[in-house]
């Protein structure tokens, strides 16, 4: 993903270097470059305050115990220490590894069919597309707290509509036990994210040339010899990207179980960020939420590192 | 279609030559059938899916048009306008309004800004500085959220809809300046030169040429920005502690809470709805920019 945008930017700034022919065009080239200095500077400003500051000091803040009030004191590693053997951060972690290993390839196989559905060039396709990416616009939170609704037990539309097949319990209470929770969830993030890896897919088929595909029919490939063989080696810079994209998502859920299950039952529910939240917010104990972050930081890192390695290798294959 | 523009390919042998030497016609004739039979099976599949797909979106309309008497109308409105449910409803839309479009104003114009340097203006170190902004790109915003609310308490905007925006606003820059560096950069160097030529100066060429190019860019880094804002609940959630200064999604929190320990379900959902409805609106008016910027962001 950087590696092209570095190779021009670089290119970009040799050129001028050539052009240096006459003073005057080296007064404009210094003028030009102090402007586009000083055009970088807002940003800069916004990011140093906001983004690498904080950053700086999560680092920092981890190797204290730093609560909100009261004395904060250096104790090197014994943050990460205390996190190794924290059942609850433990826990935590286990849990979004299953949500992220379940989520996954749920929302890829579901992307994949909605993208194969809606390939066609035709206007009644593009509707279809349309409505499927509708709930990716709705906020996770909004969408929760209607699937909150949707899911009550006695009360809940979809509720009764399952039970009206004879599905549940028209009382069954979902949100009551860790799988049926999970479920909820589930279908929410499903709902919610499978437009945009719909899309996302969509444009990956797309950049995959037709008459690869028609070469292979006329060879007699079947349909699904195609798809495994043709289609999804071609698509793997795109799956790799989608991947991330849910890998990061999944790793990362915070609203929906907040919303739709609050931790419970039985804190059964709680994933890394929701853990840190509590650390920091609910337990106030700043230091040691920062080393949890750093350590959730870390994982992010390996993902986004991965996708690297995925994308380079199908540029060389 | 063509057979003959097929390459020979050595493993395929037994089908590949029968079929194109002989083309037989009943074989056309049976894929015509085979053609407009899943074509009517798509459509059944496809509106089945859209039916499952907008069931969620149309029992969030009839409950929150469903008033507590049983009555159709705008009765849960009027009431979240009256603070019935603990919280204005008219406060809630205010703040997020006011958020969002600071959060997008501000975006677009330092995004702009930024990614015409790194497109167009580059200066020693910055390709070095456009990577550390794409390094931020890939960490996570809740990461950093604790030292961020210290930051804006030395800062003196806690609990502030003005530092929610900002933070905000700066979550959102990376994907901008991305976009708009590839908007500005896929402009032909030539018409910057001709209009320089002209006797422009830089900067009026960059205003009056070139800014006039980027503009599908620049909507879709705005409808991005807007609608992360917009949905917003982590940070709003940690940033802010009045309940005068909830922005919608959080506002939701309190109606499903309720009150007495009863939530008032056609109130909650009347809440959704006003949450929901405007960026169903906005995507449908400017769908193509929102796509077009998602891919252009995810892919490129």
């Amino acid at each position: 993903m950087t590696a092209p945008v570095v190779d021009r930017a670089g290119s970009a700034l040799r050129q001028p270097s050539a052009r240096r022919a006459d003073r005057r065009a080296g007064a404009v080239q210094g003028r030009r470059r102090l402007t586009g200095v000083l055009l970088v500077l807002p940003a800069l400003l916004l990011l140093g305050t906001f983004f690498l500051y904080p950053l700086a000091r999560t680092v920092v803040m981890s190797t204290f115990t730093w609560p909100l009030l009261g004395n904060r004191a250096f104790i090197g590693l014994g943050n990460y220490l205390e996190a190794f053997g924290d059942q609850a951060f433990l826990s935590a972690i286990g849990f979004t590894l299953v949500y992220t290993l379940v989520v996954t390839p749920v929302l890829l196989a579901v992307g994949l069919v909605l993208a194969g559905l809606v390939q066609r060039r035709t206007r009644a396709a593009r509707i279809f597309q349309t409505v499927y990416f509708l709930p990716v616009v709705i906020g996770l939170a909004s969408a929760s707290y209607l699937f909150l609704f949707l899911w009550q037990p006695v009360i809940g539309p979809t509720t009764n509509l399952l039970a009206g097949l004879g599905v549940l319990d028209v009382t069954t209470n979902l949100f009551g036990d860790a799988v049926g929770a999970f479920v909820v969830v589930l279908l929410l993030v499903v709902w919610k994210t499978a437009g945009l890896q719909m899309l996302l897919l969509l444009s990956g088929f797309q950049s995959i040339p037709q008459e690869v595909n028609e070469a292979a029919a006329v060879d007699g490939a079947t349909g699904w010899q195609r798809f495994v063989h043709v289609t999804l080696p071609l698509l793997r810079p795109t799956l790799a990207l989608v991947l991330v994209f849910s890998v990061a998502g999944s790793l990362l859920a915070f609203d929906q179980f907040y919303i739709l299950t609050a931790g419970g039952p039985d804190n059964s529910t709680i994933t890394a960020v929701y853990q840190i939240f509590r650390s920091s917010f609910i337990q106030l104990d700043l230091g040691y939420g920062a080393a949890l972050s750093l350590l959730l930081m870390l994982v992010l890192g390996l993902v986004s590192a991965g996708q690297l390695l995925l994308l380079r290798n199908s540029d060389h294959s | 279609m063509t057979a003959t523009s097929a390459p020979p390919v050595p493993r395929a042998s037994g089908a590949s030559p029968s079929g194109a030497a002989g083309r037989p016609r009943p074989r056309g004739r049976l894929a015509e059938v085979r053609a407009s039979m899943p074509r009517a099976a798509w459509a059944v599949v496809c509106s089945a899916l859209a039916v499952l797909v907008l069931y969620p979106l149309g029992v969030l309309v009839v409950r929150a048009l469903t008033g507590p008497d049983g009555s159709v109308g705008l009765a849960n409105f009027a009431r979240l306008a009256a603070s019935t449910g603990g919280i204005s409803l008219l406060t809630g839309l205010g703040n997020s309004v006011f958020v969002s479009l600071t959060v997008t104003a501000v975006t677009v114009v330092v995004s702009t800004l930024a990614g015409y340097a790194f497109a167009r203006m580059p200066f020693p170190g910055s390709t070095v500085v456009f990577f550390v902004v794409l390094v931020t790109f890939m960490i996570p915003f809740q990461a950093i959220i604790t030292p961020l609310f210290l930051t804006l308490i030395q800062v003196g905007l806690h609990d502030s809809l003005v530092g929610l925006a900002l933070v905000l606003a700066t979550f959102n820059l990376p994907f901008g300046i991305f976009l708009m560096r590839n908007s500005f950069a896929a402009i032909p160097a030539t018409l910057e030169d001709a209009a320089l030529l002209d006797g422009c100066t830089p900067l009026q060429a960059a205003r009056r040429v070139m800014l006039p190019l980027a503009v599908p860019g620049l909507v879709s880094t705005a409808l991005l920005t807007f609608f992360a804002a917009w949905n917003d609940f982590f940070a709003t959630l940690i940033l802010i502690n009045d309940q005068a200064k909830y922005t919608l999604p959080v506002s939701l929190n309190i109606l499903a809470a309720g009150q007495n320990n009863a939530v008032d379900w056609g109130l909650m959902q009347a809440g959704v709805a006003v949450t929901v409805v405007p960026c169903v609106i906005i995507y449908l008016l400017l769908q193509k920019y929102y796509v077009a910027g998602l891919i252009n962001g995810a892919i490129k």
